[in-house]
């Protein structure tokens, strides 16, 4: 079978049998039907007659799984086939969750959720469509490098800023809809990253120095980590926003180390966060709280450590097989529907729904690497590898702070937590990593290959930038 | 770079790790601590959406579940109020459960609440949990005469089936409503509990079965037991003093009334049973020994726990006396202390040919459809190296024949009731201040009674005070029989 589909992929004639497209249609059949079976189970945990919400979750998530499927079809054949299908298992989970949480307070987010997820994968196809090549988008890394700094400031601008919502000033409001620029920031920043390391990573993995145990570079060239430290400490004072600093940072850490091959950038890195974290845990008294609050929830459960220990309560009265779909109690924990709907899919579904949850975000993690590893050139690879570093430390950051792994920040679980930014924000990842790996299809294991263009294009780059 | 993206990916590897590791630590080993830590308040509202079984009494139910809207979605109510408020306890959300509603609460549940809503069959078809109906053996009439003849008065009540053990009324005045305690209204209930709780005349405490108090010359029924079983006889013949002049102090027993308890030559056994002669029974406890005293008392309970649904104190006894304190106690006076409920005990076992029963509130527990899932029948209480047969049948019915004497002719008139056989034993344990009386006696084999009045007034006796109470109580359970 192997054989014949790489037959099929080297003459680029159409796929039969176990092509990557064909996999990916079944795998996106089984997370609808998933989707639609929780949607069915929530609706009789509630009243032994059907809802019509139910129904309407399952028809709208198929309609859009098979319009997304088609796009891919079409403009990106080859691409990796688990991708698709697992954004889709857990968006659709995370319908039924924010459902479950609409049932308990009497919203309706769902319904909205609905209509972003149509948004959100309209916005995934038409990058796909006009993103033909991933190295366009390096081409315009200095705009993109400019449009997270006018996106991660854009909330403070008066007259376009929310205000503080929460605690935190992160979302904008434009005709009437509120959005959160910050979760395209992050995607903006990695294709800068990406772009800029590339071509800099020459300059960056040579001459050292040393201070200390450390090899580090020439001062001048420790400026990107030096003035990125300063920026995610920015983004922590001024939005308040712990999380999405965290998240800036650790993918460009990720990026930059991947880039230079150097670990003593990280380390520096790391150093230079904690002197940061310090120093604004002396500053901000937002910063002392969620720290407190991280090592001990119990001597404040009813004001400041509400929100923590109330998640853990729902998860340790979860237990192993959890209380079932609509027996728990989200109206408990404070933001059930964004921040926090982990700990609903916990309370209800148990330890094992909540480990099922997190292996399908492994696997897309995996998966990601994988791309980044196989990806044609250099700029894919930093790419592929920022995305994926980004959803995984957004995913362990949200669940290590419910958990009380690390403090408690407010963002998103991707693709599960009720937002529509999120959601857009992450299926523009997704269609990123779609098209990088339609792009490495026929050069399976083609690293050597890769590496031998790269090179090449390093010594222009080098020409050019002097 | 793969080598770079290579440990960048274990790295990932590894904080996933850690966030599965730490689930199982939350889910499992710490779930326990979670799930029950007081500002979890999940388990509260899981039980408070079972309908809780009624606890019942003849035809009515003295607490019931009600739906209503709301977080909590069952509302306890308890239509008798104050009557069965000792009994039956409360079922709040803020001060937990107590009385009956604690002890049952598995019954009354219907099933342990761990199996909750953990199947997906629960979730989905049976979301509507009823629990077992729980019926008590009380007989309201007797109850209400409890009540009503206690009045405003201090004290407790309990009458026990002989034959069975089964309690027909129980009742300790002042007492409580625990409707207030049970609403689902936080403020309501703190602005009821705080007066309870400060009042000094102490409404929560069930006096029936959680206090003990100095038995006085009801106690005397052991001390004769004991002089029985050792070859004395309701004839045998005792000197009648005016003083018993106690060994080994300056402390001497006098009687009620400081005389003599008959002519001054000689008095009978019975007959000092009949008029509570103080002196017979010091000189006969003294006589005897303690052992034999302390023996008597433990078979009859004493020291030892009551069988029962709702915890009972001890009544005790001290393990060793001196003389003067064998003297003190062979009259229930001194370091000796009972509870209404253990000499409702002493005095059913005595109805009862000498066999001690358990005492019982529950008869009967069924489940949502009606049907009986467990029934209670009369029990011996033995237990180690105490038998049930606490004297043997000859002694026992000396006694009762004694006990009836005293209500026919003695201390005990006022219990008396028309066509009846009453027996019974008055007691005024003067102990400082105003004196504790007491009735305990029997009504056919029908029924035992208890009843004390601690702080009774100034020159209250158990005859005057206490035996009408009984009375009452005694002709409400026979007449409901």
């Amino acid at each position: 079978m192997s054989a014949a589909t790489g037959t099929s992929r080297r003459t680029g004639e159409p796929r039969t049998g176990s092509s990557p497209r064909a996999t990916e249609a079944r795998l996106l059949a089984f997370a609808v039907v998933v989707t639609v079976f929780a949607s069915m189970l929530l609706g009789w945990s509630q009243s032994p007659e059907l809802p019509p919400s139910a129904v309407l979750t399952g028809v709208a998530l198929t309609v859009v799984a098979i319009v997304a499927h088609l796009v891919v079809r079409a403009t990106a054949p080859g691409a990796d086939p688990t991708l698709l299908p697992l954004a889709f298992l857990l968006n659709g989970l995370g319908l039924v969750f924010v459902r479950r949480v609409d049932l308990a307070a009497g919203s309706d987010l769902a319904t909205t959720q609905t209509v972003w997820t149509a948004v959100s994968v309209a916005a995934m196809c038409v990058v796909l469509v006009v993103v033909r090549n991933v190295r366009l988008l390096s081409r315009y890394q200095y705009t993109f490098g400019l449009l997270t700094l006018v996106l991660l400031v854009l909330p403070l601008v008066p007259g376009l800023s929310a205000g503080v919502i929460n605690g935190a000033q992160l979302w904008i409001d434009v005709a009437g809809m509120r959005f959160q620029p910050g979760e395209l920031a992050k995607l903006t920043m990695v294709v800068f990253l990406a772009g800029y390391l590339e071509r800099k990573r020459a300059l960056l993995s040579v001459s050292s120095q040393r201070i200390g145990p450390l090899l580090v570079p020439p001062p001048r060239h420790l400026a990107p980590v030096l003035v990125a430290t300063f920026a995610a400490l920015v983004v922590m004072a001024g939005l308040r926003d712990l999380g999405s600093a965290l998240l800036l940072f650790g993918a460009f850490l990720a990026v930059l180390y991947v880039a230079t091959g150097r670990a003593a950038y990280p380390a520096l890195g790391l150093v230079a966060f904690a002197i940061g974290a310090s120093i604004a845990y002396q500053l901000f008294a937002h910063v002392r709280v969620r720290v407190s609050i991280w090592l001990d929830p119990w001597s404040q459960v009813t004001d400041a450590g509400y929100q923590l220990a109330q998640s853990l309560f729902a998860i340790g009265t979860g237990g192993l097989t959890g209380a079932g779909l609509g027996g728990g109690r989200p109206q408990d924990v404070p933001f059930s529907a964004t921040d926090a709907i982990f700990v609903v899919v916990g309370e209800e579904l148990g330890l094992l729904g909540a480990t099922a949850l997190l292996v399908a975000f492994l696997l897309l993690v995996v998966r990601g690497y994988k791309i980044s590893l196989t990806a044609r050139d250099e700029f894919g690879t930093l790419l592929a590898l920022g995305l994926t570093v980004t959803i995984a430390l957004q995913t362990f950051v949200i669940v290590g702070g419910l958990t009380r792994v690390v403090p408690l920040t407010g963002i998103t679980l991707p693709f599960v937590s009720y937002g529509g930014s999120s959601l857009l924000g992450n299926y523009v990842l997704i269609a990123l990593l779609l098209r990088i790996s339609d792009e490495s299809r026929g050069r399976p294991g083609g690293r050597s290959s890769g590496r031998r263009r790269t090179i090449g294009r390093r010594r222009t780059d080098a020409a050019g930038a002097r | 770079m793969s080598k770079q993206i290579g440990r960048v990916a274990a790295f990932t590897l590894l904080l996933f790790g850690v966030l599965f590791v730490n689930l199982n630590v939350i889910a499992l080993v710490q779930a326990d601590d979670l799930a029950n830590h007081p500002a979890n308040r999940r388990l509260l509202i899981r039980e408070y959406q079972i309908d809780r079984g009624s606890i019942v009494v003849g035809e009515e139910a003295i607490a019931r579940s009600q739906e209503t809207e709301g977080d909590l979605q069952y509302l306890r109510e308890y239509p008798a109020g104050a009557l069965y408020g000792h009994l039956t306890g409360y079922y709040s959300f803020i001060l937990g459960r107590s009385g009956l509603e604690a002890a049952l609460n598995e019954d009354l549940i219907g099933q342990p609440l761990e199996v909750l809503a953990q199947n997906l069959g629960d979730l989905l078809f049976a979301r509507d949990q009823a629990g077992n109906t729980v019926e008590l053996t009380l007989v309201p009439a007797a109850q209400r005469a409890a009540a009503e003849a206690l009045g405003d008065r201090i004290g407790a009540v309990v009458a026990i089936d002989p034959r069975s053990g089964a309690v027909l009324a129980s009742y300790a005045s002042p007492s409580f409503d625990p409707g207030p305690l049970s609403t689902h209204d936080a403020a309501g209930i703190r602005a009821a509990w705080e007066p309870l709780r400060d009042d000094p005349d102490r409404p929560l405490v069930n006096r029936a079965i959680s206090e003990t108090y100095p038995p006085g010359s009801t106690f005397k029924l052991i001390t004769a037991a004991a002089a029985l079983e050792n070859g004395r006889s309701p004839e045998t013949a005792f000197p009648d003093e005016v003083v018993y002049d106690v060994p080994q102090t300056e402390a001497d027993i006098g009687n009620f009334g400081n005389g003599a308890c008959a002519d001054g030559g000689t008095i009978s056994l019975a007959d000092a049973m009949r008029v509570s002669c103080n002196t017979v029974f010091a000189r006969l406890g003294v006589e005897m020994g303690e052992d034999e005293l302390i023996d008597m008392a433990e078979r009859f309970g004493f020291n030892r726990q009551p069988p029962f649904e709702l915890t009972v104190a001890r009544s005790a006894i001290p393990k060793s006396m001196d003389v003067p304190s064998t003297a003190q106690s062979a009259i229930g006076q001194r370091d000796v202390r009972a509870t209404p409920m253990q000499m409702a005990i002493v005095a059913a076992a005595l109805a009862n040919g000498g066999q001690l029963v358990e005492p019982h509130l529950v008869r009967a527990v069924r489940d949502p459809s009606g049907r009986l899932l467990r029934e209670s029948s009369a029990t011996a209480w033995n237990e180690g190296r105490f038998d049930s047969q606490v004297v043997d049948e000859t002694v026992a019915d000396q006694l009762r024949d004694m006990m009836i004497e005293v209500v026919e002719d003695g201390t005990g008139t006022q219990a008396r009731i028309d066509g009846v056989t009453v027996g019974g034993k008055t007691g005024t344990a003067q102990t400082g201040g105003d004196p504790t009386v007491w009735f305990v006696g029997f009504a056919d084999e029908e029924v035992a009674v208890a009843v004390v009045v601690p702080q009774a007034g100034g020159d209250a006796t158990g005859g005057q005070v206490a035996a009408p109470i009984a009375r009452a109580v005694m002709q409400a359970a026979l007449a409901a029989s």
